[in-house]
């Protein structure tokens, strides 16, 4: 009966490989790939022509590296600067496998935190050469004057981050992805004035031009003067980050959005493990119907703070005067061993639990206490201001309240997604010629992504692994040029130019905004921590009927031709639904709880995440189709690391 | 409570702006600055009237996207970044003047839209250390002294709103351009190009049409990141070198 | 509007360079200046031999009043390079402050710092006050053209004449003033200029206190004696 159900929102197409990933001994495999793959003469670079989509820390560092090789680079950002993409806004730190503390750290337990981290849904080959390159990455940003934190002797600082036992962090305070970002923004910059970058800020990429099975250029809009530009090159790389606001409320930013993964999606690319997406327990909660974005704390604070909520549910009173023995500080009741350190999806969903058994606090009961009280006790005022002082002023800045003087209050929120375009081990997406670098892609996470490692993927991606791999496929290049009137260029053109006058004729009496509130509601209650089949079927009911009011009743002011936020919204909500229903449809079809999925109907005894390796242990490769989505299966295989069920009790 | 916003709207480039009042009637003091401005959009967009274009994007204080000027200030009463005001710090019955950031190297684009293209060609022009990728030298090959690296540091938190631009009455970018070049020529790394940077650095900003410094002190103190003053000393003092060197 | 790159030799960054060293040395002036002039306190002996050593000092290798014209070189050169630095950077300034409509922003809020005003208005109509005012001062007191109180070859005298007509003295002590606020900004200004600040802000900055001590000197040293002879205690 339920396979019936469930087989009604997809059909089940080939299985898929990636064939580019060379075999033999792991450690061996990238050089072999690198060994193995074409190269391009110098003289002829500047021949061949690439489009990257995006300048946070993947798009930029490709963009500047291809630069500096001497091809001939165009970028897009929606951005007015392409130092503002929201990699920058990543506070906590990059890991790489330094052993620089002597701790025992290695390329190969890099690797076997990643995949295990990833709950065991990454692939071994990708993740393996993550980790190989992660202490190349470090280098290439000192040389770059990144201001990482240094010891007195001058030597580069790390830490400890997200529960490994090695310290393998390197930050720069709280602002890593800035320093990172601004790293990358010069060496891009640099090549933008030796002429082999040209720069477009306030573009958006609205569709992907496919000529001969290729990908060969995009469509994209001027912001500012709403001109529909063509854009052709022998390659296309996107690198344009995640898709954590089709729940309007996450941490992303507020232009963040999926348009070019999902219009390259429609043009046969195909979307991997969409339900993966990573909720943090630690942002600030929402304190009304305004509420335009959320705002992270650094997971560090769970070293020192307690959590709780109060024992009684619809709890009113104020926190100090609540006693000690009518408070429920229930992850040190639950996970005794672990305690407030659980992981970011136990914690999560821990939070939500309490929630919904209504002992939430503060606006709306969607939130539950940190409370520092005890460590002031233990350390003194002093050193918890030392240590956490920036965070608390953060809190203090935008709830109001002093959290010196009374519990902080948390919940969860959406952060990251490990779910993206599928790409081989060259980065290229099963759309020749396309090829994905960082969040944007879905490859080297699995499940879950481990604290710390966004911004070494993305990095990797971009400085290491994708000029080498593109370049195998330029060597075959430069390719036949494209006249603005090719047949195809026409039909991607004429297709943005449709929608775009679709939504400024249909006049109706929604807000996009409120559309995509309600969406994002909708996505958060059957498709955030918790998931099941029931509510997933009535989220894509939900979705589709939303979707159809959407193009009949949303209203979009003003014209194409200038400045028009509203109308870059409307296309961004529009590719939303599509997504989200896509998002649901996938987390329907596994059903087995991993990483940041987790579906209610698989869970041991005591409630925790239960994984199905035996069914399920493949990359969900969804092919677009105008009726139902096509789901390609690549299975995984683990020659290195053993699959074992986690364990926080 | 109940807030009285005038706001700079202007079509586009070449059209004439003006101030225009709107009245919000339920602003919540946990807004935002920029939700309130969400929620007069809202209002504005369903009333069939074009909603106030700005720009905005991390909301957290980090991607320097967002900036205006509130009642003649950058970035408002407080030290911080535009997103990360909230309507808490003014009262019921204010009434707030909201412009874009005003120079001549940041034309108005529309509304409270500015254009910053300028910042990114100051950086275009020698703010960068030449490093090409795999090149790097092994990553603690050469210590910082930890000093170094702090102020380096200091000088690198700069977000490239602009706010420093907006409060000179001089327009200058002279804090943006210092934190920058302290930025790089604290670092080892940063000295073998580091009378080149500058001096291009210089040339660029000029050529920008930014204002001259005269050491007034209003950037560092509407910086929402506490930029501080002397690194456009140390800028003045790293292009005397420069040009006295043959 | 992006225009041509100028070489940074001529860069605002350079003219600020112009605009403090030559300012710089019109305060050393000043303060030899303001030397000289507290020697009335010694009688007028004592002032018009100094009056008449200064244009003697050097001989016989300096030629009569050598010094004083290599002095009062100096310092025209001074005055029209800072000058014209002053004219140069206010005319870039303006347009770089993107007026619109007159006005840069439009709120009647003007939420204008303290120091923003204090600095641009008194070096700016502070500045055209103190040209006006060297130009009548050494009309009086250097070439003896304009005599109120009464023309006389004795230096001393001249001054004891001028300053004995309270609104010479008045006028004279605006001028001081407009000199001391000037310099209050000028100083820290140039010296920053010339890259000694190291502080991260204004009010954190050695330089500030040096610059009021040294301007508030200067404007003390130069107040004393025309009040002193106004009040009858010299002279």
């Amino acid at each position: 009966m339920t396979e019936q159900m469930i087989g009604d929102y997809h059909v089940v197409g080939n299985e898929i490989h990636d064939t580019a990933a060379p075999s033999g001994p792991i450690e061996k495999r990238w050089d072999e790939r690198k060994f193995s793959a074409k190269l391009v003469n110098p003289a002829n670079r500047r021949k061949l022509h690439v489009i990257i989509v995006g300048t946070g820390l993947a798009g930029a560092s490709a963009a500047a590296t291809l630069g500096e090789a001497g091809y001939n680079v165009t970028t897009f950002c929606y951005q007015d600067s392409p130092r503002r993409a929201h990699s920058i806004a990543a506070q906590g730190g990059i890991n790489a496998a330094k052993n620089y503390r002597n701790d025992g750290d290695s390329i190969y337990r890099l690797f076997y935190d990643t995949v295990k981290g990833g709950d065991f849904r990454a692939r071994e080959s990708n993740v393996y050469r993550l980790a190989q390159v992660s202490v190349n990455i470090i280098d290439q940003c000192v040389a770059q004057g990144v201001p990482f934190a240094r010891e007195y002797g001058g030597l580069l600082d790390n830490r400890s981050f997200g529960g490994v036992q090695v310290s393998r962090t390197f930050y720069a305070r709280g602002q890593t992805g800035q320093q990172l970002l601004i790293g990358a923004y010069q060496a891009l910059e640099r090549q933008i004035a030796a002429g082999t970058v040209t720069m477009n800020t306030r573009h958006e990429m609205l569709e992907l031009i496919m000529v001969d099975g290729r990908a060969r250029g995009v469509i994209v809009r001027d912001l500012v003067t709403g001109e529909i530009e063509t854009h052709t090159a022998d390659a296309v790389v996107l690198a344009t980050g995640g898709y954590g606001n089709v729940f309007f409320l996450s941490t992303n930013a507020m232009g963040s959005n999926v348009t070019a993964t999902w219009r390259a999606h429609r043009k046969g690319a195909y979307f991997a493990n969409p339900c993966f997406t990573q909720i943090h327990p630690t942002c600030i909660p929402v304190s009304g119907e305004y509420q335009s974005k959320l705002t992270l704390m650094s997971e560090s604070l769970r070293n020192d703070g307690r959590i709780w909520v109060p024992k009684k549910a619809g709890d009113t009173r104020p926190a100090s005067e609540i006693p000690e023995d009518e408070r429920d500080y229930y992850l040190e009741r639950i996970y005794p061993s672990f305690g407030n350190l659980v992981p970011r999806d136990i914690a999560s969903r821990a939070a939500k639990y309490q929630c919904d058994a209504g002992k939430g606090v503060g606006p709306g009961g969607l939130g539950v206490y940190l409370d520092f009280a005890d460590a002031i006790e233990r350390m003194g005022r002093d050193a918890v201001e030392a240590k956490y002082g920036n965070l608390f002023d953060m809190y203090a800045r935008i709830t109001g309240e002093d959290p010196y003087s009374e519990p902080m209050r948390i919940y969860p929120a959406v952060h990251y997604t490990m779910g993206g375009l599928w790409v081989d081990y060259d980065l290229q997406s099963n759309l020749t010629g396309l090829f994905v670098a960082g969040e944007a892609n879905f490859s080297d996470h699995g499940a879950n992504r481990l604290g710390a490692s966004a911004l070494m993927q993305g990095l990797a991606d971009g400085y290491f692994v994708l000029p080498y791999t593109i370049a195998n496929y330029l060597a075959d290049g430069p390719f036949e040029k494209i006249a603005d009137d090719h047949p195809a260029v026409v039909e991607a053109r004429e297709a943005v130019e449709e929608r775009i006058n679709t939504f400024l004729s249909i006049n109706g009496t929604r807000t996009v905004d409120s559309f995509h509130k309600e969406l994002g509601q909708i996505m958060w209650d059957y498709c955030g921590m918790e998931r099941t089949e029931e509510g997933l079927m009535k989220a894509i009911q939900l979705i589709r009927d939303l979707k159809a009011e959407f193009w009949t009743n949303v209203k979009v002011t003003g014209e194409n031709e200038e400045l028009n936020q509203t109308l870059e919204r409307a296309g961004r909500v529009a590719d939303f639904f599509e997504l989200g229903e896509l998002m649901c449809i996938d987390a329907l079809d596994r059903r087995e709880s991993c990483g940041g999925h987790f579906r209610a109907e698989s869970q041991t005894e005591d409630g925790e995440a239960l994984r199905d390796d035996a069914n399920f242990a493949y990359v969900s490769a969804w092919e677009y189709s105008d009726d139902k989505p096509i789901l390609h299966k690549e299975p995984l295989e683990y020659e290195y690391v053993e699959m074992k069920a986690r364990s926080y009790k | 409570m109940k807030i009285t916003v005038r706001i700079w709207r202007q079509k586009n480039a070449e059209a004439k702006g003006t101030m225009v009042s709107y009245e919000l009637d339920e602003v919540d003091e946990n807004m935002s600055f920029l939700e309130m401005l969400d929620v007069l959009n809202e209002k504005l967009t369903l009333e069939g009237e074009e909603p106030v274009a700005f720009d905005s994007d991390c909301r957290e204080g980090i991607c320097g996207s967002c900036g205006v000027v509130i009642n003649g200030e950058a970035h408002g009463p407080e030290v911080t970044t535009t997103c990360q005001l909230h309507m808490r710090t003014f009262k019921d019955g204010d009434v707030l003047d909201i412009e874009p950031w005003r120079a001549g190297a940041f034309p108005v684009i529309k509304d409270l839209v500015v254009d910053r293209g300028a910042f990114d060609r100051i950086i275009a022009a020698g703010g960068y250390i030449t490093a090409p990728t795999g090149s790097a030298p092994e990553a603690n090959s050469t210590p910082v002294p930890k000093e170094d690296a702090d102020r380096a540091f200091e000088a690198a938190t700069c977000i490239s709103c602009g706010a420093c631009v907006a409060a000179c009455p001089n327009g200058s970018a002279m804090l943006f351009t210092a934190a920058k070049v302290a930025h790089l020529g604290l670092l080892p790394q940063g000295q073998p190009e580091r009378d080149s940077r500058v001096i291009n650095m210089i040339e660029q900003h000029d050529a920008e049409g930014f204002g001259s410094c005269t050491n007034i002190g209003e950037c560092t103190a509407a910086c929402p990141k506490g930029i501080p003053l002397d690194v456009i000393s140390r800028l003045n003092r790293d292009l005397m070198g420069a040009l006295a060197k043959p | 509007m992006i225009k041509k790159r100028v070489p940074a030799s001529r860069s605002t960054v350079a003219t600020k360079y112009a605009m403090a060293v030559s300012g710089l040395i019109m305060v050393s002036y000043l303060i030899l200046h303001m030397y000289g002039n507290l020697k009335v306190f010694a009688g007028q002996q004592k002032f018009d031999e100094y009056s008449h050593h200064i244009r003697t000092f050097g001989e016989p290798i300096l030629p009569y009043e050598g010094l004083l014209w290599i002095i009062r070189v100096a310092l025209v050169a001074s005055i029209v390079v800072h000058t014209w630095a002053a004219i140069t950077l206010w005319r870039r300034n303006r347009a770089a402050s993107g007026y619109q409509g007159g006005k840069r922003y439009h709120t009647s809020k003007g939420a204008r710092g303290f120091q923003r005003s204090y600095a641009s208005f008194t070096l700016r109509w502070g500045g055209i006050i103190i040209i006006l005012f060297v130009v009548y001062h050494l009309l009086h007191l250097t070439a003896n053209v304009v005599a109120p109180g009464g023309a006389s070859d004795s230096p001393y005298e001249r001054v004891v004449n001028g300053f004995e007509i309270w609104w010479v003295t008045v006028s004279y002590t605006i001028a001081v003033l407009a000199v001391g606020l000037h310099l209050w900004h000028g100083i820290w200004s140039a010296l920053t200029t010339l890259g000694q600040n190291y502080s991260s802000t204004r009010l954190r900055s050695r330089l500030t206190p040096l610059s009021w001590f040294v301007s508030a000197v200067i404007t003390i040293g130069f107040l004393l004696p025309p009040w002193a002879i106004l009040l009858g205690i010299t002279g």
